[in-house]
């Protein structure tokens, strides 16, 4: 089968194992670094992995209001996170599984909110319902900014595989930065932002009522389901900053075909770095922002939007 | 005629038979003989489909007959002798087979719903209760009905000429007007039927005009000779007004905005599964109807703004369809508008396949147009299915009104599940079937953004294709997870959490046939989605024929489209060698391996966990449904942040205590709605205007018999003179 000759066993594992090992450093490192900006000296690097450890071992309470859609969204969002995870190229210039391109992958990140946003609901707690009424505002608001920069970057080079795209920009070195590229790395990011929940669009350190998002969907989760769900979260950062890396910063990743060690390798270091680098953009901008008030977010990814419009129109008028 | 029987032979023959039974239970007053009925209806649609469904995958071949014509000879008028030259020939070809599959298909799971749906004349979700003494239409003549609709339009597919079309057509239209008037005591139901059959027959003139002025450049009124009309020469103007006639009237069949106005009042109002063959399978007909006048009679060759004004008048479908319905808290109405969301969607793949094919890219446009007619069997597939959901929770909880519902999912476990695989489907969440032809939409927009030159000037039209296609790209985005939200609020509020109202905390499962009926489709919409590439290979095989096929310059070919059981890949500009590729069951395995992975981690990891159940934390208290976020204040955020677009308004009426000089509130009254700025604009604005004018017209009926006779002698004067 087609499917089977381009894609390996081996490297689907060692793709599983690299991002479900890379999601928590990452946040770790987000973490860390705003630490510092704010002056504190904040947790270690490895806190994420000891949290998610000693969730775990807790016991898991469930609402009695709730039903068997509380009990199998935390799979749900954990096997959506982790099964983008695995259509994207990272250390080397080809997705361990070629099921799917990016719109599959941004199909599956609609899935996981579908069902958070439906198991919020499902307790029947008021803060579940505002954290899930603002999730999918939000949603459909980042919908249009992320869909205009992916299909701009997309719709010039022709294909919408992002191992075809990352090759492609790769081989094309220096000569991928242009007006359309810078344009669409800043929408992109905005995106980025609102997506994984950060500052100015949520806040992923508050437990404040009137203010969280996120966090009020999960509110009522416990446990092992809780360490499920904050592990697909942590994923799904990780899928968007791998997805700007690989449309934007392709540089470095191993050729399709180069199955040497040392190029994989190589690739392998230049990925993290990519996702070191992103992470500490990601703190400073957080750092340097306050949170926005919940009806001025349309404006920022109305604006999101305008730019990755700008972006196809350079891309089409400049080249 | 034996290779046909199973399709059409078989379903038309039982679907008379069905109509006859029903007839005779209102004869002799037996609901069991009505109920009784459906039988027919969906062993005539199992056979239908089996036999449309066999003919599209060996390739259908087409078929036509020609009956004796009780109209042939009577009259020696050369025009007439023209229109009842094989008045009443019927055919089955591709096009026709695959939508006759789309009804047999939701005709078999909408008739076992209906062995066990009890059609009550509930109440309406707005207005108060009327007393049930009234004489109201039996069972049985509803069930006749609902065989005369299902034969009357797989007689609109069948038709091979443009009277037997226009006479299936008015049948189909006048028998659903009689059902949408089955619950009539109801004034807002006169209301809708009228408001519908005012709509249906405006768009009808406009469908005459448009066969009438292919057929004034050909030789007769049978498709064969339009299509020669219209496939010869280039792409002349009339050829473009007869698309924009067609486009009028085959859009205001199919919702297109800004014609979808009785849409959402007419569907509603029928039981529910008229209302699902409605939403499902009758709107269908309308793009049928577009693509059979656009592609196969003119032949597809229409200047590329024709493709623009239909791709774009899908964009403002989708995103307005999508919006008025997040507005709704009735749930048959927020099902109706999403009907218009959906048909826009359809209509961006049709824009798309216009300008693709005046590119010059015929497998481009292909594709094009295979992923709209695969979004129209879907969506007949998954909104059929919604519409029995309604239904079922309507016979449950006797309401339609998502504020007085909740907590249906321990109540009503099959609906909830069948529901739920239904709203994913829609709001294309993969692998269902949505998704797909979704996917397969994006990616034929990507293609048309690929004909926009780069680098060409900032005034050259071509060169602002692109962001035309982009832009269209991201607003089709808006509406999915417009439509996430949507789904997620009407789930939400009728499944889950505490139930808001006594009917729904006594709410019972619907009997087993009608669980059938939905358990079908749910199936369908999950193997529509896994086998996506099989099923586009065949609609594909139905839609290449259409396109024309020009000459294209070597260096813009497209590849062709690549689809196995297992995969469809798009094609790519310039020789590419990696497509944009969906592989349904390779996602479905992915994620099932990936959550399967949580399950693992979570009992390797993990001390054995202890399961505990305790009350939903809300402050110490004991949580009562009025604390629960209600579906209105669910949508609340997106009500603000759109209003500039669908100009919501609310009353509150504020009751106080009587004596306590306004301290204590005894009662609040709340009313939220939307005032569609083009039902204000456009209708109110034009329907003065029109009786304005009707007024004005009256004065030439002035009663005397000097000025009328004086009305002839001018008007004989005028004929010589012209007739000189």
């Amino acid at each position: 089968m087609d499917l089977l000759s381009t894609s390996s066993l081996a490297g689907l594992l060692f793709q599983g194992i690299l991002v479900l090992a890379a999601a928590p450093l990452l946040n770790g490192l987000i973490k860390r670094a705003k630490a510092r900006w704010q002056m504190r000296r904040g947790p270690g690097v490895l806190q994420p992995y000891f949290d998610l450890f000693k969730l775990f071992q807790k016991d898991d309470m469930r609402s009695e209001h709730s039903s068997w859609l509380f009990v199998v969204t935390p799979y749900v969002y954990f096997g959506a996170a982790l099964a983008a995870a695995l259509l994207l190229p990272t250390a080397v210039a080809h997705a361990p599984l070629a099921a799917g391109d990016l719109l599959v992958v941004v199909g599956l990140l609609a899935l996981g909110r579908f069902f958070l946003v439906l198991a919020g609901l499902d307790t029947g707690s008021a803060f579940g319902g505002e954290g899930s009424s603002r999730e999918a505002t939000f949603g459909a608001l980042i919908e249009p900014a992320l869909l205009a920069g992916l299909v701009g970057v997309a719709a010039r080079a022709g294909t919408t595989d992002p191992s075809a795209l990352a090759a492609e920009g790769a081989a094309r070195g220096l000569a991928l930065v242009g007006p359309a590229h810078l344009l669409a790395f800043v929408a992109l990011l905005i995106v980025a932002i609102a997506e994984t929940g950060r500052i100015p669009v949520d806040n992923p350190d508050t437990h404040l009522e009137l203010t969280m998002v996120h966090e009020g969907m999960l509110l009522e989760y416990s446990g092992p389901a809780l360490a499920l769900l904050t592990w697909g979260a942590l994923l799904r950062q990780l899928v968007v900053l791998t997805m700007l890396a690989g449309l934007f910063f392709p540089w470095g990743i191993a050729a399709a075909d180069d199955t040497t060690s040392a190029a994989i390798g190589a690739g392998l270091l230049v990925y993290l770095l990519k996702l070191g680098a992103l992470g500490l953009l990601l703190a400073t901008v957080e750092t340097a922002y306050a949170k926005l008030r919940i009806f001025r977010v349309p404006e920022l990814l109305g604006t999101a939007f305008g730019v990755a419009l700008l972006a196809v129109v350079a891309g089409y008028l400049v080249g | 005629l034996t290779s046909s029987f199973l399709f059409p032979v078989a379903p038309l023959a039982l679907w008379a038979l069905g109509a006859l039974v029903g007839l005779a239970a209102a004869a002799v007053h037996s609901q069991r003989l009505a109920r009784g009925a459906y039988y027919a209806g969906a062993l005539g649609g199992l056979l239908g489909a089996l036999g449309a469904g066999l003919s599209l995958a060996t390739g259908a071949a087409t078929i036509q007959w020609t009956f004796a014509n009780p109209l042939a000879g009577v009259s020696p008028d050369p025009l007439t002798a023209a229109v009842a030259a094989g008045a009443l020939s019927l055919a089955i070809d591709p096009l026709a087979t695959l939508f006759g599959l789309l009804l047999c298909g939701a005709a078999t799971a909408v008739s076992l719903y209906s062995l066990g749906f009890q059609p009550g004349h509930a109440p309406h979700a707005t207005a108060p209760a009327t007393p049930p003494h009234h004489r109201v239409p039996s069972e049985g003549h509803l069930a006749a009905g609902f065989h005369l609709f299902l034969a009357a339009m797989l007689l609109v597919f069948l038709a091979d000429s443009v009277l037997a079309f226009l006479l299936a057509w008015e049948a189909m239209s006048l028998v659903s007007y009689l059902l949408v008037l089955y619950d009539h005591e109801d004034p807002t139901v006169r209301r809708a039927g009228y408001v519908y059959l005012v709509m249906t027959h405006a768009g009808t003139a406009f469908v005459i005009g448009a066969f009438l002025l292919v057929a004034g450049h050909g030789g007769g009124f049978t498709f064969d000779a339009l299509r020669a009309a219209g496939q010869a020469g280039g792409s002349g103007p009339w050829k473009t007004a007869a698309f924009l006639l067609a486009l009028v009237g085959f859009g205001t069949k199919a919702g297109l905005l800004p014609l979808h106005v009785w849409l959402p009042r007419a569907h509603p109002a029928a039981p529910a599964h008229v209302s699902a063959l409605m939403s499902g399978v009758m709107v269908k007909t309308g793009i049928y109807g577009l693509v059979r006048v656009t592609w196969d009679l003119l032949g597809g060759a229409l200047p590329a703004w024709t493709g623009w004004l239909l791709l774009w008048v899908g964009v403002a479908s989708a995103v307005l369809g999508v919006l008025y319905a997040l507005m709704e808290h009735d749930l048959k109405r927020l099902l109706a508008y999403h009907t218009v969301e959906n048909i826009g969607i359809i209509a961006v793949g049709l824009g798309a396949a216009l300008v693709l094919g005046t590119a010059g890219l015929p497998a481009a446009a292909a594709l094009a147009l295979g992923a709209g007619l695969f979004h129209t069997l879907n969506h007949a597939v998954f909104k059929s299915l919604l519409f029995m959901g309604a239904g079922a929770i309507l016979q449950a909880t006797r309401t339609r009104d998502l504020e007085e519902m909740g907590g249906l999912i321990r109540r009503m476990p099959w609906t909830a599940a069948t529901f739920l695989v239904g709203a994913l489907a829609i709001s294309g969440i993969p692998p269902l079937n949505g998704f797909a032809s979704e996917w397969l939409t994006f990616q034929s927009l990507l293609a048309v953004a690929r004909t926009g030159a780069p680098g060409a000037a900032w005034y050259a039209w071509e060169g602002w294709y692109g962001v035309g296609a982009i832009a269209a790209v991201a607003l089709l985005g808006l509406t999915a997870a417009l439509a996430v939200a949507c789904f997620v609020k009407a789930f939400g509020g009728a499944f889950l959490a505490l139930p808001r109202h006594r009917h729904a905390a006594e709410a019972a499962e619907v009997p087993t046939s009608m669980r059938w009926g939905m358990v079908l489709l749910a199936a369908a919409c999950v193997a529509l989605g896994l086998g996506a590439g099989g099923a586009f290979v065949a609609i594909s095989a139905v839609a290449a024929p259409l396109v024309p096929a020009q000459t294209v310059p070597a260096a813009t070919a497209i590849d062709g489209v690549v689809g196995t059981w297992s995969a469809v890949s798009a094609p790519r500009l310039a020789t590419g060698t990696m497509p944009g590729v969906l592989a349904a069951p390779a996602v479905l395995a992915l994620l099932v391996g990936a959550g399967a992975l949580g399950l693992i981690l979570r009992r390797s990891m993990g001390r054995e966990a202890r399961v505990r159940r305790a009350p939903t934390w809300v402050c110490g208290i004991d949580l009562q449904p009025h604390m629960e976020y209600t579906p209105t204040s669910f949508a609340e955020p997106i009500r603000v942040i759109f209003a500039w677009a669908v100009h919501p308004f609310r009353h509150t009426e504020v009751e106080y205590a009587p004596g306590a000089q306004n301290y204590f509130i005894h009662a609040v009254r709340y009313h939220a709605g939307v005032h569609p700025p083009i039902e204000r604009v456009l209708y109110r604005r034009g329907l003065t205007l029109l009786l304005g004018a009707a007024h004005r017209v009256r004065r030439l009926q002035a009663g005397s018999l000097r000025l009328y006779l004086a009305y002839m002698l001018a008007a004989l004067a005028a004929l010589l003179a012209w007739g000189r």
